[in-house]
């Protein structure tokens, strides 16, 4: 994190960026293996240890796969063990996967990727740019997991952390045997000398491995020879999740616990101006109650329940927001920006101004409204934090772990890296909002203030919907010109908050100049139009906006993919014979995707058999074209969703049944925004504060999605998101073929009852 | 106050008035019954009072008679029910951090209605949240553990 700083704001923004860190940092530094944390640990004075590499660790109970990303619902600590015990040969049966420590060794190499130009450009320069992007982000060093990055971030590394692995465990054997390494094999966590049949495991030659140095990045096997990538494994997680014994934040247990709250000012960056805590503090079990800075307390206790009520007892008033009050002065704050000059200028070409003044009564233009959203993870944000002996200790689930143990380093200067521990536990769901590091911070000031006791400080679900980053809201103003079968002009004006910004006054992170993700998804588009320019506005609030699943995506498929089909109804066109003619030649992936959606449903239009409503969309978000189509009808009860199917195109499928579940679950979590979503502000304050005000779909209201999975892409992919921003335009469209009534504003219960 | 939870004799001294998932998860420890929202809309913290599922976070310890069980109660991770095996063949969980309460749901269900319907599905489990958007494998493990307990 601290080298990013370092990078100027104009190198981060442009793909040159990568030449730029190849000179900076020298490409020689950048070939150097990274260290391995685990030699460090507190695991590594165990007996018997021996780590061959960051992602392994050898003892007497097994080999451990350090799974550095943070397993959150989305089984990628089995799809990166997976990839380790196919170059490794591990009995699947036996592999236990950790998260790990924090550590800059475990960066994403491909978080740059994204702004290293179109993700649908797979010519050589395009590659060539992407790969160069590598070294900027190892130096870099960011241990995240989010954007749909962690499969293809690991797919070679974790194969070559496997073989290379397998390299020095075989030639510590053939020394044991005195044999030639090459005629040795492995299996099931053993090398195996096939002349005699002698067998040594993993366990007994890892310390002699341990000091043989071997390739870091030997040859991979073949795919055809693939053993479990490509198949559906049984997940590591999986059984403990159905017995109660999978450990969340919420459940770790520390001797001599206490139990926290937080009670923290409803409106942003507002202050205490007055308060009494003498009531509170009276309270059955409450131990004490602490200001955090000027705007907040904790309370603590030692029941979580107590703690609570002593936090509904304190009386406080606090000062007014610095923003405006109600969501319709938040909405006009946005209208305003558009009078500003635009935040950036993307996918400009030829000159739509030319276009739109001869267009005459051909101009379509449309509005769209989109709110702002909470993550609302099922479990509340909680983190567990001890402060002892100069020693920190923080128990939670982290998407981001050395971002959080850089945010507690920065509150003391006797912190080091070897000082701060971050244990990440399994998360209770986390869709962007466990990157935010505020939970723990605030944590760590609290266990501060206990005598060396361990803390566990768990909001209540009123704390987390009212402390989100949220989504933010969003206004896009589209305007388009047909041709005879596709658009021949198409300007988009969007006006939303800047993530980057509102990050850079909470971390380390830079503030960009123009930020990509405002647009995303209106723009890298395989839309092969003639005359086009996207531009963008940021209306500044001390509002905390952040990573919601899919980012500028979850918002901009709607509002491109409505336009779309806004444009092609009216031409009276079918939107996807006019898709198909859009997209030309630019991604002949996305033409299958649709293709294949289309086929599954057996298309011929808006109107299905039976009097149901069909919506087409398609999003290229995170590198995987996703084309979707939903069935709608009416019932005496209101619109009920039918039906949605999917096709995906991830490049490689590394686990088919795993892949299901994430499309599925992106796609219940878009229509779950797109039907009820909203947070709204009264005086400043967040008005949604639970499950009834801002709802999650049920299992009644969830359509049968069936999910086709494809693997033309050029380069893999990863599918936690990329199901998200079609489902909602998909459900919109569907409802205008039922109903003739266009939505164009979310939720779209403000506007038909849904069943 | 004597509680009976997964056939353990448990005293307790608390106010009558803490909820029963605070007594669960902070003061006897069993930390397999999850906190989501405090108001009885999600449905994380289901336990079994006798075999009827109710919602811990919001009834009061103090009101509550009869034998809880918990998800701890339920199996054990050597011997797991029908439900559970059914949950883990189809590879139900995303995070699980509502998977405890779903099972307590469809374990109630199952009991009282051993070939549900999927309508029977949808008004038993209704008031189960589950964020990562597990219905399709639920409701699939529910229909798989309602054929493999008839076989049994």
């Amino acid at each position: 994190m601290s080298t990013l700083g370092k990078i100027t704001r104009r190198t981060f923004m442009v793909a040159s960026v990568a030449v730029v860190g190849g000179v900076v940092f020298g490409t020689y530094k950048y070939k150097q293996a990274v260290p391995n944390p685990l030699l460090g640990s507190d695991d590594a004075a165990k007996p018997d240890f021996a780590s061959l590499n960051p992602y392994l660790k050898i003892d007497q109970n097994g080999v451990t796969v350090i799974t550095p990303r943070a397993e959150m619902g989305q089984g990628i600590h089995s799809t990166l063990a997976m990839l380790v015990a196919e170059e490794l040969d591990l009995d699947w049966k036996t592999i236990k996967t950790e998260h790990g420590p924090a550590s800059n060794s475990y960066y994403v190499g491909i978080m740059m990727e994204a702004m290293a130009g179109h993700m649908y450009d797979h010519s050589t320069k395009a590659n060539t740019i992407r790969d160069l992007t590598h070294i900027p982000a190892k130096f870099m060093g960011m241990q995240l997991t989010g954007g749909s990055m962690s499969t293809p971030d690991g797919f070679v590394k974790m194969r070559s952390a496997g073989a290379s692995a397998r390299l020095s465990l075989t030639l510590a054997a053939a020394k044991e045997w005195d044999v030639k390494a090459s005629t040795l094999k492995t299996d099931d966590g053993h090398v195996i000398n096939p002349a005699n049949g002698e067998k040594l495991a993993y366990t007994a030659l890892a310390v002699k491995a341990a000091a043989i140095e071997a390739p870091a990045e030997p040859p991979l096997r073949d795919p055809s020879q693939w053993r479990y990538l490509g198949k559906s494994m049984p997940r590591t997680d999986i059984p403990a999740k159905t017995n109660g014994t999978a450990e969340f934040a919420i459940d770790v247990k520390q001797a001599d616990m206490l139990h926290a709250t937080v009670k923290m000012s409803p409106r942003f960056g507002a202050d205490i101006k007055s308060s009494d805590t003498s009531k509170a503090e009276a309270m059955s079990g409450v131990d004490k109650i602490i200001q955090l800075d000027n705007n907040g307390f904790a309370i603590i206790a030692n029941n979580t329940w107590r703690a609570f009520k002593a936090a509904d007892a304190i009386e406080v008033e606090w000062d007014k927001a610095s923003y405006p009050e109600d969501t319709a002065g938040i909405f006009k704050a946005y209208e305003d920006s558009f009078k500003t000059e635009p935040n950036g200028t993307f996918d400009e070409k030829g000159d739509v101004e030319l276009v739109f003044a001869d267009a005459g009564g051909d101009l379509v233009e449309a509005e769209y409204r989109v709110p702002h959203l909470a993550h609302s993870t099922m479990e509340p944000m909680t983190a567990v934090a001890q402060v002892k002996d100069g020693r920190v200790d923080i128990w939670t689930g982290s998407q981001t772990p050395t971002g959080f143990r850089d945010a507690i380093m920065k509150l003391d200067e006797s912190l080091t890296e070897d000082n701060v521990h971050i244990h990440t536990t399994l998360l209770g769901g986390g869709f962007g909002r466990r990157s935010e590091t505020d939970f723990a911070v605030s944590a760590y000031k609290i266990a501060k203030q206990t005598n060396g006791k361990p803390v566990k400080v768990t909001w209540s679900r009123e704390e987390d919907m009212r402390h989100d980053f949220y989504r933010p809201a969003a206004i896009a103003r589209f305007k388009g010109v047909m041709g005879a079968k596709k658009p021949e002009a198409l300007d988009a004006q969007i006006a939303s908050p800047s993530i980057f910004l509102s990050m850079s006054k909470r971390s380390t992170m830079p503030a960009m100049g123009a930020d990509p993700l405002i647009a995303e998804g209106t723009t890298g588009q395989p839309d092969d139009i003639e005359n086009m320019r996207v531009r963008t506005y940021t209306p500044e609030l001390d509002i905390p906006v952040g990573f919601w699943r899919s980012v500028g995506a979850s918002y901009n498929g709607f509002v491109h993919e409505s336009f779309m089909d806004e444009l092609a109804a009216s031409k009276a066109l079918d939107p996807i014979a006019m898709r198909l003619e859009m997209f030309g030649d630019l991604a002949p992936t996305g033409n299958k995707v649709v293709e294949k959606v289309a086929e599954m449903a057996k298309w011929s239009g808006g109107k299905g058999a039976n009097g149901v409503g069909r919506g087409f969309a398609y999003t290229l978000s995170f590198g995987a074209h996703t084309a979707q189509i939903i069935d709608v009808s009416i019932t005496d009860r209101g619109i009920k969703i039918d039906k949605v199917y999917c096709a995906i195109d991830v490049g490689t499928a590394i686990d088919p049944r795993n892949i299901e579940a994430q499309v599925q679950s992106s796609i219940i979590y878009g229509l779950t925004s797109a039907m009820t979503g909203e947070i709204t502000f009264e005086n400043g304050e967040v008005v949604q504060s639970n499950y009834h005000d801002y709802p999650a779909m049920r299992i009644h209201e969830t359509p049968e999605i069936e999910v086709a999975i494809l693997e033309n892409n050029p380069r893999i992919t990863g599918v936690g998101e990329p199901g998200t921003p079609p489902s909602i335009p998909a459900l919109a469209n569907a409802i205008f073929a039922l109903t003739g009534k266009r939505i164009r504003e979310l939720p779209m219960n403000k506007h038909v009852d849904f069943i | 106050m004597k509680l009976n939870i997964n056939g353990n004799d448990h005293d307790i001294e608390v106010e009558a008035e803490m909820p029963l998932l605070w007594v669960l998860r902070d003061e006897v420890g069993l930390t397999g019954t999850k906190f989501g929202c405090g108001i009885a809309q999600c449905g994380a913290c289901t336990v079994h009072v006798d075999g009827q599922p109710i919602r811990s976070c919001s009834h009061p310890v103090g009101q509550i008679k009869g034998k809880i069980t918990t998800i701890e109660g339920l199996g054990s991770p050597d011997v797991m029910t029908k439900v559970q095996e059914a949950w883990i063949e189809h590879q139900t969980p995303q995070c699980g951090y509502c998977q405890s309460g779903q099972i307590m749901s469809a374990t109630a269900l199952l009991s009282a209605n051993p070939s549900p319907t999927d309508e029977d599905i949808d008004r038993a489990m209704a008031g189960n949240i589950c964020r990562c958007g597990a219905y399709p494998r639920i409701r699939a493990a529910i229909h798989a553990a309602a054929k493999s307990m008839k076989e049994a």
